[in-house]
Order: C-alpha cells, then sequence, then structure tokens
C-alpha cells in the first residue's frame, strides 16, 4: 500500500498525478474464504479490517451486491457521538469514539473527524432532567458531557430561536465537545484500502442470492456470479437484514423503514457544530464544503425504497426554520433517503444467529454511522472467538425472549419511534 | 458585448435600475440579471467553489454553473442566486460571491496554482497530522478549509417575507411550457380533462422564446396559448417550477411571486408552494445543451451556443463580435447564422467531417466560415476568452494537426443535449441511455402516470415533439376519464435545424497523446478536470457514485445538469465500456434548488406545531400565571406573587393546599369514554386490576402495561352506567391510550361490543384539594359530599349554578379532593365561580409544580418514573395485578431479566443538608467509586413543605431492602454531590387520612 | 404523499393516517400463557421486501384501523380495508 501523505500528493503531482495505485484491488474470488462477508458498507468493511488487523484472518472476502460504501454509509448524515446512557449502549458506542479519534492514522486515510461537538437542546424542565440523567451517566462511564442552560446556549448558538415567537423554548443543553461528523464515503474507502492492504479481497457487483448448506451449517453463499465457500458467513447488510436472515429461515425483531437526509446549498461557515432539535426529530451540522446538513424522522412505514416522501420534507424543513429562522431563504439543494432495519427496541444486533455459520451484525435503526469502527472491531471479535466481547454482550437475539430491551428513548416495541 | 437597438422581447420602454458589485447596468423590463450584465460588458461574474477560477456566464438558464451571485441585501439577502433566471427589476442590487478581496483580484485563486496538489481526492490523502489518538491537526486545518469553502454567505437575519402553501387537484398536470407542453395541455384540455399547466419561466414559450421576434413559432405559441386561455378547465401557471415527483402522484410546485419586484406587495407572499395531486403528469421538460470538453473552457467567454442565441434573440444583447462556434451537432449552425446576421464575425469549427450541405450552405449565406473536422482545443485568454486555437480533428475529437490561434471573445459550444428527464427519474428511477441520441431517457412502462414529451423524451424534430406532446395529453386524458374529442393536431412551424440532429457524440479535444491543452473542465462550479477522472479512475473509484463522490463532480448547486453525461463519456472510455454499462447517478430532487420557507409556509414561529390549549387557559393568563409547555399542551406552571421566583411560589402554594384549599386545571388529563356491554370485560383485559366488581357511582384507580409488559400508563377510571365507563390517563399518554384501545378492538378483540372515544376536549377538569375542599364544594355546589354520601373514590353528579357537572372523590395531592368535571364551554365560568366563592375559604389556584411536589410528597408515580423502562414491581405497583385474569403485558411482563431481584425498584430519599437534589442525578453506596451506570437514579424532587426538608424519589437496585440506608447522589454535570437516606416513597400521610377524612 | 382509500373516508393523503404495524402478525388468544408466541408478536417480522400487508390507523378521520396491501419497494397501494371486516 503507497502511504498517503502531503508528500506523496507532491511527488505525484509533479508526476502529473499518473502514478496513482488503486485503492483498493479487484480480485477474482477464490473458491473458499474463512470468513464471507456480506455487505461492503462501513461495517462489512470494518469488520474485514479488524479481522485481518487485530486477528490475523486474512482470508476474507467482503461481497458487495453495489458499489462499495453505497449503502447507508454513504447516505447518512455523518454525525459521530457517544451520548448513550443504556447498560449496554454506553461502552460500545465510547469504544466506537475512541477508535474515531485514531482512526484517520490507523487507515492512514482522512476520514475527517471534526469533533465539533454536539447540542442536544431541551425544551421542557422535564427533557433537561433526562438530558442530566444522561449526561450524568455519561460522566460516570468517563465520557465527557456538559448541561447548559438557556443563557448559556444562547451564548454559544446566538443564532437559534430565542424570541417569544418560538413554540418550543430553549431551556438548555446537554452537550459532548468530542461529538462531531466524519466524512461518510472517506470511512468506507479508507476501511476498503486498509482490508485490501491486508489481503481481504472486495467483490463489488456481486449480489448474494442464497447460501451454502451443509447439514444444517451455512457453508458459504450463492451469488449472482458463482458460489463462494466460507467456513462462516457474516452479515453486515443493515437495511435489509431481513431479506438475508429469511434467506437462512430466520424471522428478525427488525423492520425495514426509510429515513431522510437533507442538503442546502454550500455556504461561508454558519454553524460550526452539531445541534440536535429535542421538539421534533431533526438535526442540523454543516459540511466542510458548506451544505447545512440536515437529518429528517422515518417516514413511519416499512419501506426499501431508498427515496422519501414529501410529508416529511415539509416535516423536517419546518423543523429546520423553527429552530433556526435564519434559513428561511436558504436553499434546499438535494434530498435523498436510506434503508434502515430498525430493530424492536432502537439497538443493534452483533451476534451469532441461531443458524451455525452465520453471524448478524444489523439492527443499527438510524445510529450505525457512529457506531463503524466499534461494529467491526466488535464483530471481527464475536466471529473469531465465537462468543460476544463485552461490550458488544447484549446485542444479542434473543435478548427480547430475555427480556433485556436496550431502548434509549423508552418508547417499547415499536420499531418506527426509535 | 452590446445591445442591439431593436428586437428581442424586453420593453425599452421600461428601463430599470439594476447594479452588480459597484456598476450600474442597462437593463430593461424582460431582462434577466445575466442579460443586464452582458449588455453591460460585464464578463467575470464569480469565482469557482476550488480554484477560484473566474467564471462568467455560461448558460441562459437553471443549469448554469457560473454565474451565481449575492442578490439583494439586509434581510433579503440571498446568497448563491443564479443570475440566468433572475428576472431583472427595478432596484436591483447583486453582489459577487466566493472572492476576496474583490472578484477582480480573489487571493483564493492562489489555489489554481496549486491545483496540482488539489487533486482529486487530496483532502483523503493529506492533513492526517503526525499525532495519535488526536483530531486537533486535522481540525486546525479544517477551519480554513471551511472558510475557503461554501459559496455564498448567508445571513443570520430573519427573513420578513410570508409564504404560503396550498393543494391542487388535477387530471393533468402538464410541466414545461414550450411547444410539448402547450400541444399537451391543448389535447387534455379540448378533451375536458381539469388541466394544470406550468412553466419555470415568467412566458411560455420554451425554446421559441430563443427564436426572432415575430418568427412562425411566436404565432404558433400565441395561438395555441389563446385556446388554452380560452378553456375554463385549464390553469396555467408561470414562474413555477415542479421541483420534484412524488408518491401518491404528487408534485411538489414553487410558485415564484413576488421574486421578480423587489419586496413582495403588503399582504402578498415571496412565493408559494402548490402540492399538486396529479392522476397524471405529462413531463415536457425539454433540454439542456451539454458542453464541450477543452482546455481552458471555464474561462468567461465560453458559453453555451443555445445560450448566445437566446441572448441575441429574446434579450437583444449580441454577447460579442468574434466568435467561433464549437459544436458536434447541427443545432449550432442556427447559431452561428443568427450571430453572423446580426453583425459578429462568425467561425464555426464542426467536429465531424461531414455536415450536412443543407446546414453548411445554411451558415455560409450568413457569412459564416464553417470549419469541418476541425475543433477547439484550448481556449486561451485572462479573466476572459481572447483567443480560441483550433485544430484539425478526427471523429473522437482527437487532434490530427498543430493548432491555429484565432482571435475570440466569445466561444460558443454545443456538445449535444441533454433531456430533463428529472422528475421521471425521481418517481422511477434510472433513465436508460438511448443510443443514437446520445442520451438519457425515461424508461416509459405501461402503468407509469408520468410521461416525457417533447425534447425531454428525445423527440426528434419539431413535429415530433408536437405529435408527443399531443399524444400524451391525449392519452392522459382519455386515462382519467375524459375520451372527448381532442380535435386537430396543430401544424409544425418552420425552424431551424433540430437539437439532435446529426449528432456526433464526441465530447472532447484531445492532443494527439490524448491529452487535454490546458485545464479541461467538465464541472465547472466544481472544478473538476479530465484529469481528476482519470486519477479517480486510476485509483479504483470507478463506479458513476464513487467518481461522484471522489471527484465531488455533479454536487455544486448545478448537480451536474451540464457534467454528467459527459463525465460518464470519460469514465466509459477509460473503462472500456459503453454508458449504459456505467450507469448514471440517481436523480434526486429538487429539479432546482427551493427556499426553506417556500416549503414551511405559515408553520414557523408559534405555529410551527398546534397549540392545545383548556377550556380555562386565559384566566390562567389573566391572572399572572407562568406557563410551561407540556407535549403540545400549554400549562399554568405557577402563580407567582409579587416577585416570588418558581422556588418561592411552588412551596407556597403546595404549602397552602395542605393547610387550606387550592385548586388546579386538569383538563389536558385524557378523558376516554369507554362504552358497550362488554365495557368491563374491554377494562379487564386492558388495565393490570380487575374491574368486574366496580359498581356504578365508583371508580378506581388502574394501571396499563404495554404489550411487552413495561409500564404505559395509570389513570382512574369510574364507572357511569352499567355500560359506560368514563377511562382518564396521564396527559402525555392519552393519544397513545386511545389508539391502543381501538387497535385492541378492532384487530384482536372483534367481538367485544365496546365503543371507545376521546372527550378530553369535551370536559374541562378541576381538582379542588385541601382540608377546606368539601366545605367550599358543599357551598358552592348542590351536591352532598359528605363522608358516608360520597367516600373517596365515589362520585356523584352536581350543580354548580346552572351547569351540571360531576365530582369524583379522589386525591393525587393526597388531600382530601375532588376532581369536577364540568362541560368544556363551562370550564372557565365554574372555574371563576369557584374562585369567587372561595375567597372565604382562602381558596388559591396553584400549578403543575406544586401540584409535582404535592404528589412526591405521596410518592405516586407520574411521568420521570413512567419512562417508557419501568415494570410494575420497579414502581412498586405489582400490587395492583390481579392473578385472576391475563391482561396486556400479562406474560411477557415475566420475564427473566424483568423479574431479577435486583432491577432498580423506588424507593424514596430524605437528602441531608439544605439542598435539594436534581433529577437525573445517579445513585451511588457511600462505599467505593462513582462510577458506572450506579445503583440507580434520581426521577424527581422537591422541596416538601410538609415534611420541611427536601426529598426525591428514585430507582434505585435492591431499592427495597436497602430502607435506612445512607447512599450518595452524585450530580456529575452540576458538580454537586449529596448525601441521602433511603426511606419509603410514601413520605406524607402514608396512611392515606387525609384523603380519606 | 402516499394516498389511502378508507373505506369510510374515501382517499384522503398519509398524513391523516398513522401507520401501525404488519397486520399478518396474529395476536396470541388472551389465555396463552407461553412466551414464545407472545415474543414472535410483538418483536418478530417477516419484513418482505415488495407486497405487504400493514395496518394503519386513520387517526386524523374516522378512527378506523385499517388493512392495506402496500409494496414496500414501490410504493404501490393495493386494496384497503376495515380491520374489523378481515377475517382474522
Amino acid at each position: 500500500m503507497t502511504k498517503y501523505s502531503a508528500l506523496s500528493v507532491f511527488r505525484h503531482a509533479l508526476n502529473g498525478n499518473k502514478n496513482w495505485a488503486r485503492a483498493w484491488r479487484d480480485p477474482e474470488p477464490k473458491t473458499e474464504y474463512d470468513v464471507v462477508i456480506v455487505g461492503g458498507g462501513g461495517h462489512g468493511l470494518a469488520t474485514a479490517y479488524y479481522l485481518a488487523k487485530e486477528h490475523g484472518i486474512t482470508n476474507v472476502a467482503v461481497v458487495e451486491k453495489g458499489w462499495l460504501g453505497g449503502g447507508n454509509t454513504g447516505r447518512n448524515t455523518t454525525i459521530v457521538r457517544s451520548n448513550y446512557m443504556m447498560p449496554g449502549n454506553t461502552m460500545f458506542y465510547e469504544r466506537s469514539m475512541k477508535l474515531w479519534e485514531n482512526l484517520s492514522q490507523d487507515l492512514n486515510y482522512n476520514v475527517m473527524i471534526s469533533q465539533r461537538g454536539q447540542y442536544n437542546l431541551c425544551h421542557s424542565p422535564g427533557q433537561m432532567d433526562a438530558a442530566r440523567r444522561r449526561g450524568n451517566i455519561m460522566r460516570a462511564n468517563g465520557i465527557d458531557a456538559e448541561l447548559f442552560d438557556r443563557a448559556e446556549v444562547r451564548r454559544r448558538l446566538p443564532y437559534l430561536d430565542y424570541s417569544e415567537k418560538a413554540r418550543f423554548p430553549i431551556h438548555g443543553a446537554i452537550f459532548q465537545s468530542r461529538a462531531g461528523t466524519a466524512r461518510h464515503d472517506a470511512v468506507a474507502w479508507g476501511f476498503a484500502r486498509g482490508a485490501d492492504s491486508h489481503g481481504v479481497d472486495i467483490l463489488q457487483q456481486r449480489e448474494v442470492t442464497g447460501y451454502l448448506w451443509d447439514r444444517g451449517r451455512i457453508t458459504g453463499v450463492q451469488t449472482n456470479r458463482g458460489d463462494i465457500r466460507a467456513k462462516k458467513v457474516a452479515l453486515c447488510v443493515a437495511g435489509h437484514s431481513g431479506h438475508l436472515a429469511k434467506m437462512a429461515g430466520l424471522r428478525l425483531p427488525i423492520e425495514t423503514h426509510s429515513l431522510q437526509a437533507f442538503v442546502t446549498e454550500p455556504y461561508k461557515p454558519l454553524v460550526d457544530t452539531v445541534i440536535s432539535f429535542g421538539a421534533a426529530h431533526f438535526y442540523i451540522s454543516q459540511s466542510d464544503k458548506g451544505g447545512l446538513v440536515l437529518g429528517g424522522d422515518l417516514d413511519m412505514y416499512n419501506s426499501y425504497a431508498q427515496r422519501g416522501g414529501l410529508p416529511i420534507v415539509e416535516h423536517t424543513l419546518a423543523s429546520a426554520k423553527a429552530l433556526m429562522p435564519s434559513v428561511s431563504r436558504l436553499k434546499l439543494l438535494r434530498h435523498w433517503a436510506g434503508v434502515m432495519d430498525m430493530s424492536m427496541d432502537g439497538s443493534p444486533f452483533i451476534t451469532k444467529t441461531p443458524v451455525e455459520g452465520l453471524y448478524l451484525n444489523g439492527g443499527w435503526c438510524y445510529g450505525g454511522f457512529k457506531a463503524t469502527p466499534a461494529s467491526g472491531w466488535c464483530f471481527a471479535h464475536t466471529i473469531v472467538k465465537d462468543e460476544p466481547h463485552e461490550d458488544n454482550a447484549e446485542f444479542r437475539l434473543d435478548r427480547f425472549n430475555r427480556g433485556y430491551q436496550i431502548d434509549e428513548k423508552g418508547m417499547g416495541p415499536q420499531p418506527n419511534a426509535h | 458585448m452590446k445591445r442591439l437597438p431593436t428586437g428581442g422581447r424586453i420593453d425599452r420602454t421600461a428601463p430599470l435600475k439594476v447594479r452588480f458589485d459597484s456598476q450600474d447596468l442597462p437593463a430593461f423590463q424582460g431582462d434577466t440579471l445575466s442579460s443586464a450584465m452582458l449588455a453591460g460588458g460585464v464578463s467575470l461574474v464569480g469565482r469557482s467553489f476550488k480554484y477560484h477560477r473566474p467564471r462568467g456566464i455560461y448558460s441562459a438558464g437553471v443549469e448554469e454553473p457560473g454565474a451565481i451571485v449575492h442578490l439583494r441585501d439586509g434581510n433579503r439577502h440571498e446568497p448563491n442566486a443564479r443570475a440566468t433566471v433572475t428576472e431583472a427589476f427595478d432596484g436591483l442590487t447583486a453582489t459577487s460571491q466566493n472572492a476576496w478581496p474583490s472578484l477582480g483580484f480573489d487571493i483564493g485563486a492562489v489555489n489554481n496554482w496549486l491545483s496540482p496538489f488539489f487533486s482529486a481526492g487530496f483532502y483523503y490523502k493529506t492533513f492526517i497530522g503526525p499525532f495519535k489518538h488526536s483530531t486537533k491537526f486535522w481540525m486546525t486545518c479544517e477551519t480554513f478549509i471551511r472558510k475557503a469553502a461554501g459559496m455564498g454567505r448567508a445571513t443570520y437575519l430573519d427573513d420578513p417575507d410570508h409564504y404560503e402553501k396550498c393543494n391542487a387537484f388535477c387530471d393533468v398536470l402538464v410541466i414545461g411550457g414550450g411547444v410539448a407542453g402547450l400541444s399537451a395541455a391543448l389535447a387534455a384540455g379540448r378533451a375536458g380533462a381539469q388541466v394544470m399547466l406550468v412553466e419555470q419561466d415568467v412566458d411560455l414559450g420554451g425554446a421559441v422564446l430563443s427564436d426572432p421576434v415575430s418568427s412562425d413559432g411566436d404565432s404558433w405559441v400565441a395561438s395555441a396559448l389563446s385556446e388554452l386561455e380560452a378553456l375554463n378547465n385549464v390553469r396555467i401557471l408561470t414562474r413555477t417550477t415542479a421541483f420534484g415527483a412524488y408518491d401518491g402522484d404528487a408534485y411538489g410546485l414553487i410558485e415564484r411571486v413576488s421574486d421578480h419586484i423587489k419586496a413582495p406587495e403588503n399582504h402578498q407572499v415571496r412565493q408559494r408552494y402548490w402540492l399538486v395531486h396529479a392522476k397524471r403528469a405529462v413531463m415536457a421538460t425539454g433540454a439542456i445543451e451539454r458542453p464541450l470538453v477543452f482546455g481552458g473552457n471555464d474561462l468567461p467567454g465560453v458559453m453555451l451556443a443555445g445560450a448566445t442565441r437566446t441572448y441575441l434573440n429574446r434579450y437583444a444583447v449580441l454577447a460579442a463580435e468574434n466568435v467561433v462556434v464549437a459544436t458536434n451537432n447541427d443545432s449550432a449552425y442556427q447559431v452561428a447564422t443568427d450571430l453572423a446576421r446580426a453583425g459578429a464575425q462568425v467561425l464555426l469549427a464542426d467536429m465531424r467531417p461531414d455536415p450536412s450541405e443543407e446546414v453548411v450552405k445554411l451558415a455560409q449565406q450568413a457569412d459564416v466560415t464553417v470549419m469541418p473536422a476541425h475543433g477547439v482545443i484550448q481556449a486561451r485568454g485572462g479573466k476572459k476568452v481572447t483567443y480560441a486555437m483550433l485544430v484539425p480533428v478526427d471523429v473522437t475529437g482527437r487532434a490530427q494537426g498543430s493548432p491555429q490561434k484565432f482571435e475570440a471573445d466569445l466561444i460558443a459550444v454545443s456538445g449535444g443535449w441533454t433531456p430533463v428527464v428529472h422528475l421521471w427519474s425521481q418517481r422511477y428511477g434510472k433513465p436508460v441511455y438511448q443510443e443514437d441520441s446520445a442520451c438519457f431517457v425515461p424508461d416509459a412502462q405501461e402503468g407509469q402516470t408520468l410521461q416525457g414529451a417533447g425534447t425531454a423524451a428525445a423527440a426528434e424534430s419539431l413535429a415530433d415533439v408536437i405529435a408527443q406532446g399531443f399524444a400524451r395529453g391525449a392519452e392522459a386524458a382519455t386515462a382519467v376519464g375524459h375520451p372527448d374529442s381532442v380535435g386537430i393536431i396543430p401544424d409544425a412551424f418552420a425552424t431551424g435545424p433540430f437539437w439532435q440532429q446529426g449528432l456526433h457524440p464526441a465530447w472532447a479535444v484531445l492532443t494527439p497523446q490524448g491529452k487535454t491543452q490546458g485545464k479541461a473542465f467538465v464541472d465547472f462550479q466544481h472544478d473538476v478536470k479530465i484529469s481528476d477522472i482519470d486519477q479517480a479512475h486510476l485509483e479504483g473509484y470507478v463506479s458513476v457514485e464513487h467518481l461522484k463522490r471522489y471527484t465531488t463532480l455533479g454536487m455544486a448547486t448545478d448537480q451536474g445538469k451540464l457534467a454528467n453525461v459527459n463525465a460518464l463519456s470519460r469514465m466509459a472510455e477509460l473503462r472500456g465500456k459503453d454508458i449504459p454499462e456505467v450507469g448514471t447517478t440517481t436523480f434526486r430532487p429538487p429539479f432546482t434548488p427551493i427556499s426553506v420557507g417556500a416549503i414551511v409556509g405559515h408553520e414557523h414561529g408559534r405555529h410551527f406545531r398546534p397549540t392545545r390549549l383548556s377550556p380555562i387557559h386565559h384566566w390562567h393568563v389573566e391572572n399572572g400565571a407562568k406557563m410551561t409547555e407540556a407535549g403540545a399542551w400549554i400549562r399554568p406552571w405557577y402563580y407567582p406573587q409579587g416577585t416570588e421566583d418558581l422556588t418561592a411560589a411552588y412551596i407556597r402554594e403546595a404549602t397552602h393546599v395542605r393547610e387550606h384549599v387550592g385548586m388546579v386545571d386538569v383538563s389536558t388529563l385524557g378523558k376516554i369514554a369507554v362504552q358497550g356491554p362488554d365495557a368491563a370485560e374491554f377494562l379487564n383485559r386492558i388495565y393490570v386490576n380487575g374491574w368486574k366488581t366496580l359498581a356504578v357511582g365508583r371508580l378506581r384507580y388502574g394501571v396499563m402495561l404495554r404489550e411487552d409488559g413495561f409500564v404505559m400508563d395509570d389513570g382512574a377510571t369510574a364507572r357511569l352506567g352499567e355500560h359506560d365507563y368514563f377511562m382518564s390517563t396521564t396527559t402525555a399518554n392519552a393519544a397513545k391510550v386511545l389508539a391502543f384501545a381501538e387497535h385492541l378492538l378492532q384487530t384482536a378483540w372483534k367481538d367485544l361490543r365496546v365503543h371507545v372515544t376521546t372527550v378530553t376536549d369535551q370536559w374541562a377538569a378541576i381538582a379542588v384539594a385541601g382540608s377546606k375542599a368539601r366545605a367550599l364544594l358543599t357551598q358552592v355546589s348542590d351536591a352532598d359530599l359528605s363522608r358516608e354520601t360520597l367516600p373517596n373514590n365515589h362520585w356523584t353528579t352536581a350543580r354548580i349554578g346552572d351547569v351540571d357537572i360531576r365530582i369524583h372523590r379522589m386525591s393525587y395531592s393526597g388531600e382530601l379532593a375532588y376532581e369536577l368535571y364540568i362541560p368544556a364551554g363551562f370550564g372557565r365560568h365554574v372555574w371563576e365561580t369557584l374562585y369567587a366563592a372561595g375567597s372565604e375559604f382562602d381558596l388559591r389556584p396553584y400549578g403543575t409544580e406544586s401540584m409535582g411536589a404535592l404528589r412526591i410528597e405521596k410518592g405516586h408515580v407520574a411521568g420521570p418514573e413512567l419512562e417508557g423502562r419501568t415494570t410494575m414491581k420497579d414502581l412498586g405497583l405489582e400490587g395492583f395485578a390481579s392473578s385472576k385474569k391475563p391482561f396486556v403485558g400479562s406474560v411477557l411482563r415475566k420475564r427473566e431479566v424483568l423479574e431479577d431481584p435486583a432491577r432498580p425498584t423506588l424507593v424514596g430519599l430524605e437528602v441531608e443538608g439544605d439542598t435539594g437534589a436534581k433529577p437525573g442525578s445517579l445513585l451511588f453506596s457511600l462505599a467505593g467509586e462513582a462510577k458506572g451506570h450506579g445503583d440507580g437514579w434520581v426521577s424527581s424532587t422537591t422541596y416538601s413543605p410538609a415534611l420541611g426538608k427536601n426529598i426525591a424519589m428514585g430507582l434505585l437496585k435492591n431499592g427495597k431492602d436497602r430502607k435506612g440506608e445512607v447512599i450518595r447522589i452524585v450530580n456529575f454535570v452540576g458538580d454537586q454531590t449529596l448525601k441521602a437516606k433511603v426511606v419509603s416513597h410514601h413520605f406524607f400521610d402514608p396512611e392515606g387520612e387525609r384523603q380519606n377524612g | 404523499m402516499i394516498r389511502i382509500n378508507c373505506p369510510v373516508c374515501g382517499l384522503r393523503n398519509e398524513t391523516e393516517f398513522t401507520y401501525g404495524a404488519d397486520a399478518n402478525v396474529q395476536r396470541p388468544e388472551m389465555g396463552e400463557e407461553d412466551t414464545q408466541p407472545w415474543v414472535d408478536y410483538v418483536f418478530n417480522r417477516e419484513n418482505p421486501r415488495g407486497w405487504h400487508r400493514e395496518y394503519w390507523h386513520h387517526a386524523q378521520g374516522c378512527r378506523q384501523w385499517l388493512v392495506l396491501e402496500r409494496n414496500t419497494l414501490t410504493h404501490e397501494i393495493g386494496s384497503c380495508q376495515l380491520a374489523r371486516g378481515v377475517e382474522a
């Protein structure tokens, strides 16, 4: 692997940028791998990378039906944070944050981790109390969190609506300074390049259509371009987990929903942090290019369509103006949607399945991006050891039978409410 | 550049004051900002995104990548306005953007010289920094990158303008008012369908508007228009862009009502958002001309050929006098001819070796020099074009000799045309590539309610445009039940060479070695060069999505309207594949950028969400209550006396209730009428406790679980009659409980003869609490409220004045208390009657804060405890559950983790010292480090006036066994550690003597 | 903007409705005491790509729960009936 650096960019520039090597190979598949990972998004590629780097398992293929990073990795709003309060979640997401903080160096690929902080606004005394509980759990677990009152939020974010007109006045906010954003595509590409350099085969344009079986055990995958045998098959196909699990005879506690995202035209810096509205499902940040990135809500009904409906467009833009009135004259450039694995408690799965040889990473709801490094790290551990790491110990499929619901919002078994 | 003395579609009797930076422009009504700029000799309009290269006017339409400016100022300031679609108005001010200190001298242009280092993906390879586990280095670099990036500067000022949304319904929506759209509207309109015809331009006519005034096209359009205007089933909207096609045949339109004037007139909106439900739609959106790619092809003075003709014929502006036209198709011959006739020296370089005699003759008759098998390999100049380097080329655009220098101040380019298929693609997915027209077209299928017509569907001639439009319009009308006669199809009119005629899909001019002569741009705004595409290919970013994301191609404000096909052509060449194999990216709404305010309409500020008000609301406000949000409701929080703050007020109010009597507005409680012969059975199933024995005249507290066995809600239900129950829910869960009840009754328990109806808004509710409550209500009503007649958990009807009400004896405060249910319209009247009569009992109103203090003293659970993750056992409510019957959640509540005896359970906490605890603090035992998730958490806190100390409720591991233990309460985010004794959460009057008294 | 043909109210915008859940999942009988049927009912889903029978609630209309056929890939709408009238 060519090391990337300012110097290498300079040297290549002098040669007219004609000698760059491929970031990852386009290999012919072998007939058998130790592990076949289904899904070449951030989670699948991270799993491959950590299998190779942490466990020395390099006879690995990542099978992707389209182009890598083309699912939710390339469609999300790029937020990175570790403000989770439920046991089972807290330390997993903090592991992810720690991996993020060194990811560019680790991958020798600038994934543009920008710890510009995130504010979760509160609009009632009750929300302030809930935020305090979350902040205290974070702090007690060694994660940074601060609780700000209205005056302090106003000092820091003067462009929000503090007027009498605001339907939901801002009472305060909980702030995580280490939260922020990353460049989503770069995460997929960086992990791909890293995995490839360890010998992992990345097989794009290859769709898994079924499994190979031997006496009740999965021993590989069938694809539209031939069979590939594998000792272990690992699913990283959030959004389509139900579909691929069904081929293996499993029913999952997951529904697929589409989530919308929005970007405005690019402007000079306006919003230098991430702000979550507490009165509607909405958050805003600004990309390095200058576009305001708006996160909206689910369309609320099961969907695999990867396109959003008008009601949520209206709802999201109304939230934007309610929070920050001056966006009114700014222009929406593009809106799109990704399909989410919405699990029944809002929390994910990184686990063995009841089918021998099949491992599942899914159920990310709309929080999968921030989890990418830890998800790969923990999934690699689970695949190799055949048991979870303590950080993903509760991300099991049988937790609903046991009553261990990891419900950050307290909404109950209603997937579109998480 | 000059304005011609005659011609054009401008009103020379209406001159306008238009200013760009410090220059006044000679503008007339009918101009756009860009035509005024050209007339005023402005060539440098902006700077590109990355290299800050000079940018001029490249097009005459929505696809404009370069002429992007700040418009207006103050609170109407608008960044990133496209000058080409900004109608000129009197008093228009525009300024250049993305340049510092000035447009002419922009420091950022240093990036241009460094561009070899800013190659594709260079951000990903650099700025990583030397420090492990730190993002500081990148973030420092990022600060500068962020400042350099972005385009226009936005303001933090509130938008002073209004917007509105309206819904419309029609049979046939025709999008695009050019010849195809007019034909479609004519056919559908004649057939009797309800038609909406929308056009983004101010005028109808489409491409005809770029023909000379009084051409045959004008009379064709005029005739079509006059017929359409006479049809009262046809509605025409101009200045209206269809930005999106959505599920359910919904289309989003933005009508720019007032953007063509300085400010909206009084009571008028700036823009109107139309949500149109159309049974069928015809997409007659035309086509956009494609650039040719060669060195320096981004210099001001390089312009789309069709645009130069638009400026000439529509705005009477001759963009230059020394013109080189470069083309790969016939359409540019008409451009060259028109420019030459207007007085320009025109040289036409045609990449094709054998253009048809017909078009060559047309050009030569106008003194245009035609050079077949020639292309422009480079445009030269500083901040604008001064020379064109022409070179003989083969059919692929490869140079076959040495370049020759020609003086030129305008290079007009035509690389073919791209149908505008955005709306179709938003709805139905990726378009298909049509080889002979070298473009993507809709993949028309049976059952699609949106069909392309005209050049948007790659029509081959003007007659075909009319035929397609007419046919699609007629078919749409028939499909929606209007098979009436559509009459005779309009004749075609005489026009120049049609746009895709003779197209040869060469798109770039390269040296014999296949290199560009200088920087050759594919995406003008984002500065993506051929070499960037080549590099992306080298590095394996070969799928169209990787290419787009790695190079940022097609992600600028024009969203690739100009760049995409050329980029695909290059990638296809590099990969040795056909364009269809390479594929295209997905088209996403909106078609052109839309302002946020337009979609929001009136739903901002106070109207962002509906507000629910109690029938007594205005009394609270008039009497000085401080109000607070409770979901959609606004409720009285406390009633300050003098300068009292919240704390002083709630302590006083709570004390007053315990010592005298108070009343609180509880109208927000959810109220559900449960009626029918099986109502008791229904309650028995949905509540954990038993209901079969509840007699008429009594009421009972009940607990409800979710299906998964966690507590959902609690409240009291009264039996009003044999088959008639009155259920109350918490304010927060009212809607959820009702929907859940309806779901169970309509899907699972269909055999139960029960009906549930919300009556929340039908009843005002007032709780009267305190030792004097009975005396007060006895005086003011006709009811016998004696302890014997109306014990706790009973209800009676009563009259206060002329109003029939119901009095439920129940207590949330722990005092002797009654809830009065009053028909909503009389709520305030009864409240005021009580208030007046109450003066001799020292009755005072109290708010939600003191109501909370009173309930905490009693240990009642509320929202903070019913937080969706707690079980009956956790909350000490287990005793309510009946063991004799199944109920919702009765099985799943027994799952192993939920039965774990170590789960946090509800306890009371007596806080040591004078400082109260904060809800959300964590609980830890005295020994050991305070870390992890702790032993539990504090849910509710208050100062207890009755006990004279700070108390709290919380959930504590093994809570039942820890009574008497002193524990720590830690509020990390408030830097506070307290000690507290674990006690029963029934702090005050645990025997209930007061409420039963 | 999905439009749903409510048997009571006629063709209305999706904004008047709330989505419920998969309508193929059968609620166990009240007397069912085993955990697994309840876990299946409350948590596990078929989650198909394609046609889906699902509950919608006309919350801003007639308050009826409906069984709607809808394609989760294309958002096409099929039949719509009152949940009460659908055979279990």
